[in-house]
């Protein structure tokens, strides 16, 4: 990656590591995501998408989380710095 | 006076047989087991249990059930294995089985098991169960696995900043197995009453929680906690709110 850069969770291609920026959903899904270790400044690694695209698994906290492409759309990241 | 109170428990014995499937008797006291997936509960289970235990389905649900049982001394435990999960807010059939047997259950006390290599995700579902209940044990576990990763963790500190027992384990050994089950036994029989460290929320939901809880207090009457109570009636869970006032047989304006 070069350059500061902010973009949702779901653009990002393997490999890439970056931190929680923000969350675009409130309600249960804005819940279920924090509670899943997605809370601002988490550090994220997207370690491997399936063979469809969808959904991506991310390395988070210290577990493998799954995620389906909509709901990583709702999760702003930064660059680490 | 004393007969009511008698009656009461009969009748929470036979609905939690109804709704759990779990028998609750002074002969044994009921645990619940709970944890995020992939901390080693079921080897706790295990450990503890030994083939004194049977599976079925939690009543309704296609959601595994195990229950076992094990002594201490002369007192019999029914231990329940709840459902992995990293919350308790009730997003899927496991989250809600786990929060109603924690709820409605009634367990005489909870064992939260935590992964020591990954604590602060762990600590999630500690601070969620501990607004349930006071009656919690944490059982760090997966210890040797923390170390070899070079994580140390101040027991006690832990345990003075959460309010509740901590008991460091390593139960693929059986390592601490022992240590767990007599402070659970301790909290089962209020020989310890762990306090709780109370998660703050921001101003506005303070305000409301303190305007609701003594209304709360009065109409829950020891059974449920007045500020968790309050705090889900924020969050607006009204089919859990429901089945709360169902419970203590309050009608509700809006249901008339």
């Amino acid at each position: 990656m070069n350059g500061y850069y902010e973009a949702a969770l779901s653009s990002l291609p393997p490999g890439a590591i970056c931190k929680v920026a923000g969350l675009f959903v409130e309600g249960i899904t804005r819940r279920r995501l924090l509670d899943l270790g997605f809370i601002p400044g988490a550090k994220v690694e997207v370690l491997r998408k399936s063979p469809v695209g969808d959904p991506t698994a991310y390395f988070i906290k210290g577990a493998t989380i799954a995620l389906r492409k909509n709901e990583a759309d709702n999760i702003l990241v930064s660059e680490i710095s | 006076m004393r007969r009511s109170t008698e009656n009461s428990s009969t009748k929470v014995q036979e609905l939690v047989k109804k709704r759990f499937n779990v028998i609750k008797s002074p002969d044994s006291l009921v645990v619940a087991l709970a944890g995020n997936p992939n901390t080693g509960k079921s080897t706790i289970f295990n450990t503890l249990t030994g083939l004194k235990q049977h599976t079925g389905n939690w009543p309704g649900k296609t959601v595994v059930q195990a229950q076992g049982s094990f002594l201490v001394g002369s007192q019999k435990y029914t231990i329940v294995d709840l459902p992995g999960t990293y919350s308790l807010l009730a997003n899927s059939v496991e989250e809600t089985v786990a929060r109603d047997f924690l709820c409605f259950g009634r367990p005489e006390a909870a064992i939260v098991v935590v992964d020591a290599t990954c604590l602060e995700r762990n600590l999630n579902l500690v601070l969620q169960i501990m607004e349930i209940t006071s009656k919690v044990v944490v059982s760090i576990n997966l210890m040797d696995e923390a170390q070899r990763k070079g994580i140390s963790i101040d027991n006690k500190k832990l345990e003075s900043q959460l309010g509740v027992p901590v008991v460091p384990t390593v139960a693929r050994i059986g390592q601490g197995i022992e240590e767990l089950v007599q402070m659970v036994h301790k909290v089962a029989r209020n020989e310890v009453i762990p306090k709780p460290r109370i998660v703050c929320y921001d101003p506005d939901i303070e305000d409301a929680v303190a305007e609701m809880t003594p209304n709360l207090e009065k109409i829950l009457d020891g059974r449920f906690n007045p500020r968790w109570v309050a705090l889900r009636i924020i969050a607006g869970d009204s089919n859990l709110i429901n089945q709360i006032f169902e419970a203590c047989e309050v009608s509700l304006p809006w249901a008339q």
